[in-house]
Parts: C-alpha cells; sequence; structure tokens
C-alpha cells in the first residue's frame, strides 16, 4: 500500500520538499484556525488606536477639503488653463491602478494555480476595494457639481437626455464601478467560509452573533463547497479580463483625445503593467507592516515576499519598456508635436517629475536581480515605497506636460496644487489606511480555508477509485 | 451547547426528537472511503462537512455537476443584452444626438460597456446563484449546537446523516460509521 502512495502521489512525495513550504513551522489546522481567528478575539493595543487615530485624522482632513471643495467649487484647486486635470485624476488613475494587484493576485494566480498566493490574497483583495473607493471619491469629487453626479447614470429623466456612450468618460464609468462591484462579491464569497470559522471560534456572545450573520450560515457542507468552487472559478475568471479591461479603458480617457503624448496605441497595456506594478508594491508595503504588527511571518514568508519583487522586478521593467517606446515612437512617429512633447516631457518644466519617475520605477526595482536583496525586508520596503511613489508621479507627468503646454504658445500654462487638492490626497491615503487597519483587526486576514487546503496531508493522498479496485483485488 | 458531554454511550439515553447521526474523520483518505461506502449504500440525506474543499470529495459522495455555470451564462448574456439594448436604444431610437458626426450606435464603440456589462451580469448571476443553490443565508442548522459539529470548520471532517434518509437506523447507520473508522459517532437530538 504504503508504495502504491507513492505511485499515486507524485506531487507530495517529489515536488514538496524541494520547494520551500508556504507555511512555515509546520502548524495543525487548529493552530491555524486559532491564529488567524484569535486576531479578531484580541485586545485593542494602545499602538493600535494610536496608528488609526493618526489615520483617521488623515481622512478627517480630507473629508473636511472634500465639503470645502464642494462648499466652494472645484475653482479653490490649482487648476487652470491649460491644466484641467491635476492632482484629482492622478489621484484616481493611481488609486485605480493600486487596486489591480488584488485582482490580480486573487483571480490571475488562481487560474494559474500560485498556490502561494493563498496567504496574501486576501488582505490583498481587501486593499482593491478600499482603493477603489479612494479612486471613486477622487473622480467623483472632480466632477464639478459633485451632487449631480448621478447625471452620469442613464435613467429616465425629464430632460429626455441620455448619457453619450460614444465617450471614454461613460466607458470609465462603467469600468470602475463594475470593478468595485465585482471585487466586493469576490471578496464577500471568499470571506463566507472564514467567517463561519470565526463564528464557530470566537466565544462572546455578540461577536458569535456578528460573524453568524454575515457568513449567512456557512456550514462548510460539501454539497455547498461544490457549487462554491465552481462559483470562485467563475469569479476569478470573469476578474481576469476584467482587470486587465478596467484599466484599459482608464487608459481611453486619454488616448481617444487627440493630445500629443495621450494619443497612442501603447496606452492600454502600459497602463495596466503599471497598475499591476504599483498595485504589487502597495501590497508589499501593507504586507511588511502586517506580518510585524499581527505576527503573521509564519504565514506570509519570506518566499512570498521574494516572489512578489520578481513580480515588481519583472512589471517595472514593461513599464521602463514603456517608457522608451514611447520616446522612440515620438521621434519614429515624424510628428513634430509628439516629438516636441516629449522633449518636452523630459527635459521641460515638468523634468523633475519625469526623472523622479524613471528613478523610482526604472532604476530601484533593478537591484531585484540579486536575490539577497529581494529577500531583505528593509530593502524592499524601501524600494515598495519609492514603486508607489514613482507611480504616481508617472500619472503626473503623464497628465501635466501634455497639457501645461497646448498647442498655440499663447495656451501655455504650469500648474500646482493647492493645500486643498493636498488634503484630499493626504485624505484617501488616511481613508485607505483607515479601512485597511479595520480589515485587519476584524476580518480573518488570511484566507484560512485556502490556507488548509494546501497544507501537507490536507488532501487525499491518491484517487480513491484506485483504492477501491485494490480493496476489491484483494 | 447541550451535548457537550454527549458520547456514543449514553446517546441512546438522550431525549427529544432525533435529528440525525454525526461522526468525525480526520484522515481525509478515509473520509473519502466512507463517502464511497454511503454513497454505494444507497443514502441519500446525508452530508459531509469539512474546513476547506477536499480534492474527489464530491465524486466520492456521488454530488450531480452544479448547474451554477448555466446560471453564470444566463448573467453574461442578460448582461450584454442589457448593454447593446440600452446604448442602441437610448443613443439610435429614443433620443438621436448627433454628436461629431459620430454615428449613432455601432458595435465597435459599445465594445467597452458591453463586455463590463456582462462581466456585472456574469458576477451577479453566479453569487446569487450560489446563495440559492445552498439556500445561504440560512441562519440555522438543526446540527448547529452539536460540539462535533462545530468542528467542521476547523480541522475536522464532519459526516451527517439525516434521520429522514430512506436507510438511516440509529443503531445500524451508527455502526456502519464506526466500521468506516469514524470516531465520537453519536445521535443528535433537538
Amino acid at each position: 500500500m504504503s508504495v502504491s502512495h507513492l505511485e499515486h502521489n507524485p506531487a507530495s512525495a517529489l515536488t514538496e520538499p524541494i520547494r520551500d513550504p508556504l507555511v512555515l513551522g509546520n502548524p495543525s489546522m487548529k493552530d491555524v484556525t486559532a491564529r488567524i481567528a484569535s486576531i479578531v478575539e484580541g485586545k485593542i493595543t494602545i499602538k493600535y488606536l494610536l496608528t488609526v487615530t493618526v489615520t483617521g485624522c488623515m481622512a478627517l482632513l480630507g473629508i473636511g477639503a472634500l465639503l470645502y471643495t464642494i462648499l466652494n467649487g472645484i475653482g479653490v484647486w490649482g487648476l487652470n488653463n491649460p491644466v484641467g486635470w491635476g492632482w484629482d485624476i492622478t489621484n484616481f488613475v493611481w488609486w485605480i491602478g493600486i487596486g489591480h494587484a488584488g485582482t490580480l493576485i486573487s483571480a490571475i494566480l488562481y487560474l494559474f494555480r500560485q498556490r502561494w498566493r493563498n496567504a496574501i490574497n486576501r488582505s490583498a483583495e481587501a486593499m482593491t476595494l478600499f482603493a477603489v473607493l479612494c479612486a471613486l471619491t477622487m473622480v467623483l469629487s472632480h466632477t464639478g457639481r459633485q451632487w449631480l453626479a448621478y447625471w452620469l447614470i442613464p435613467y429616465p429623466n425629464q430632460m429626455y437626455m441620455w448619457v453619450n456612450f460614444r465617450s471614454p468618460l461613460m466607458w470609465d464609468v462603467f469600468a470602475v464601478n463594475t470593478y468595485g462591484a465585482v471585487s466586493l462579491m469576490f471578496w464577500f464569497v471568499g470571506l463566507i467560509p472564514d467567517l463561519a470559522t470565526v463564528r464557530n471560534y470566537v466565544r462572546s456572545k455578540v461577536a458569535q452573533k456578528i460573524y453568524g450573520f454575515f457568513s449567512l450560515g456557512w456550514t462548510g457542507s460539501n454539497r455547498h463547497w461544490h457549487h462554491y468552487e465552481i462559483a470562485y472559478m467563475i469569479l476569478a475568471g470573469i476578474s481576469t479580463p476584467l482587470v486587465l479591461s478596467v484599466h484599459s479603458v482608464v487608459s481611453f480617457d486619454f488616448t481617444v483625445g487627440i493630445l500629443p503624448g495621450w494619443h497612442t496605441t501603447i496606452f492600454p497595456p502600459y497602463f495596466v503593467a503599471g497598475a499591476i506594478f504599483s498595485g504589487f508594491a502597495m501590497v508589499m508595503t501593507l504586507l511588511i507592516i502586517a506580518r510585524e504588527i499581527l505576527d503573521l511571518k509564519q504565514f506570509i514568508t519570506i518566499k512570498h515576499l521574494e516572489n512578489m519583487n520578481k513580480v515588481i522586478m519583472a512589471t517595472g521593467m514593461m513599464v521602463g519598456y514603456a517608457y522608451a517606446m514611447e520616446m522612440f515612437i515620438a521621434w519614429y512617429s515624424g510628428s513634430a508635436w509628439e516629438r516636441w512633447i516629449f522633449i518636452n516631457r523630459a527635459l521641460g518644466d515638468y523634468a523633475w517629475s519625469y526623472w523622479t519617475m524613471v528613478t523610482c520605477n526604472v532604476v530601484a526595482p533593478q537591484v531585484f536581480w540579486s536575490k539577497k536583496l529581494r529577500r531583505s525586508i528593509p530593502l524592499m520596503f524601501v524600494v515598495s515605497i519609492l514603486v508607489n511613489i514613482g507611480m504616481w508621479f508617472e500619472r503626473f507627468t503623464i497628465i501635466a506636460t501634455t497639457l501645461h503646454h497646448d498647442f498655440l504658445p499663447s495656451s501655455w500654462g504650469y500648474y500646482s496644487p493647492t493645500w486643498v487638492e493636498i488634503s484630499i490626497f493626504i485624505g484617501t491615503i488616511g481613508i485607505f489606511l483607515t479601512l485597511f487597519l479595520l480589515f485587519a483587526k476584524f476580518v480573518p486576514v488570511i484566507a484560512i480555508a485556502e490556507v488548509k487546503a494546501i497544507m501537507p496531508g490536507a488532501q487525499p493522498s491518491h484517487h480513491h477509485d484506485d483504492h477501491a479496485h485494490t480493496e476489491v483485488a484483494k | 451547547m447541550m451535548h457537550e458531554t454527549l458520547t456514543t454511550q449514553d446517546a441512546a439515553v438522550n431525549t427529544g426528537t432525533v435529528v440525525g447521526i454525526v461522526g468525525e474523520f480526520t484522515d481525509p483518505n478515509a473520509l473519502i472511503h466512507a463517502a464511497e461506502a454511503m454513497r454505494d449504500a444507497g443514502f441519500r440525506k446525508w452530508d459531509v462537512h469539512t474546513p476547506y474543499p477536499v480534492h474527489g470529495l464530491d465524486q466520492a459522495m456521488g454530488v450531480k455537476r452544479s448547474i451554477l455555470t448555466y446560471i453564470s451564462f444566463t448573467g453574461m448574456l442578460g448582461g450584454l443584452s442589457t448593454a447593446l439594448g440600452l446604448q442602441w436604444w437610448t443613443g439610435a431610437y429614443d433620443y438621436k444626438l448627433n454628436i461629431g458626426g459620430k454615428e449613432f450606435f455601432n458595435w465597435q464603440f459599445s465594445m467597452p460597456i458591453d463586455f463590463e456589462l456582462s462581466i456585472l451580469g456574469t458576477a451577479i448571476f453566479t453569487v446569487l446563484g450560489l446563495f440559492a443553490l445552498c439556500k445561504l443565508p440560512t441562519w440555522y442548522n438543526r446540527y448547529q449546537e452539536d460540539e462535533s459539529f462545530k468542528k467542521a470548520t476547523d480541522d475536522t471532517f464532519v459526516i451527517t446523516v439525516d434521520c429522514e434518509d430512506d436507510r438511516f437506523s440509529e443503531q445500524g447507520t451508527q455502526e456502519m460509521l464506526r466500521r468506516l473508522g469514524s470516531k465520537n459517532v453519536h445521535t443528535v437530538t433537538n
């Protein structure tokens, strides 16, 4: 029997000792439940309260600045003629891009059977949701008369007017809202079994009621798991093209216009690569902090971080390639406008922004060629922050350099933000971090069921129909 | 809670209506084997509760293939036709608005919204379909107070056989489960 076990199970017998384990310390399933579910039961520490207070104050600052904007109009921002888009759209694209890594980790890596994703997908998906929320805040606030933002939705009205479906801005409304809704559904479906685990773990009656309510009465029935796995696969399958489409549609906001520097076909793939790049950097930043504070080193191992660094390096080089190709095509196209705008990008008024972008996005990730460096936590933390900064400057560079010099020198200008825009940006970071901290405390931060499913000995070691034959033969 | 101290010995002593029989497994191989035996013995109203999906258990239990894919596909068609209908009807039929001489409707410019609404329709139908097929939310389960049953979300595979099953007999089913290697087999009442 033992010999036939080996024959039937080459995966566990041969590959597992070679690869690094995905869960360290060889815990039992009970340990996994206790380790993750106990976080929600733990005392709220002073450190946690202080952190939430700081991020909450940042959020309040942003909300205050938003109210100020709504009361006074977007004239309080630094926007001018010709620069009609500034930090608002920069932040919008930046936040939406950050969300993309969550979907990539939860959907695309799932379809590719990358089992290391199971420890990080939950927090990455949560990050997606909160990032989309910040993006929506930015894009709604820039509409001017924010209380009329519902005009973006096609609904029968007394003006007998419909929205313009030929406009990429309308596609954006559908893309971003679909993205937010599907991400929420994917995240919640993934959470149901883990909420049930927490429901059965916690001792407090109130907590049992709350987690019981949100777990919808999940019992772990295999007849339910059967539907559940198919649902999860479908959601992963549709999220994959969705995530590629969302940033493509965001890039259409630029490319469908005829402005030099925007009107290029490279934008959709370039935006998607950049989105994944910046999103992975943000996941990295948050996970490095979370695994320290919540003591999750057992589950979020150096191997997870190293794999993510490889993705960061690969997407960083794609982005670097796009920068170079943009320059080349600007020259090769023979268009004087296109050529001039790119020279201006690298050498003009916003050259500081361009070179910050290149340094952070193209140069910084190159350190990950060295295995030793891509396993160094302080270094990867620094690089992840640099990439976040660099990707913000990428969007700013694209928007500001193209707009600030229009076709006629009479419509040239320079844009700098006011304190209101800066406060709103700080505010979105505050909202994002506050929500993430609440999530990390009150929601199972690691997908418990998925981690259990990949632990050694969790799955049957052989196909049982074969076993049945041996039984009969005996 | 009331069954905390329940063991196989005093199961018969317990008063109340019999709900079914519960047994525990910890080894996935033994579980698969037991599920096959239950399936082959002709049991219908029984289930296995596991902390995570176990490969091959569907087949071992004889679970029929889920119809969820068809529900999802319906959602996709619904989303797609909504998108096409909405864009054509509003732009090319109800209120023709000339914008830069562009066509009132053609499939090329409708693609982004066709795509997004197809995805949205699929997602909504998938999630609602999942809830419908699993009867979620159901905030009550007859076994919910049983201590073994609670372990099904932690580290134990729990087999439940409902009393409504034609082949159910308190003694016989208990013995069968024990023979298949199940631990802590007991009757649940309420």
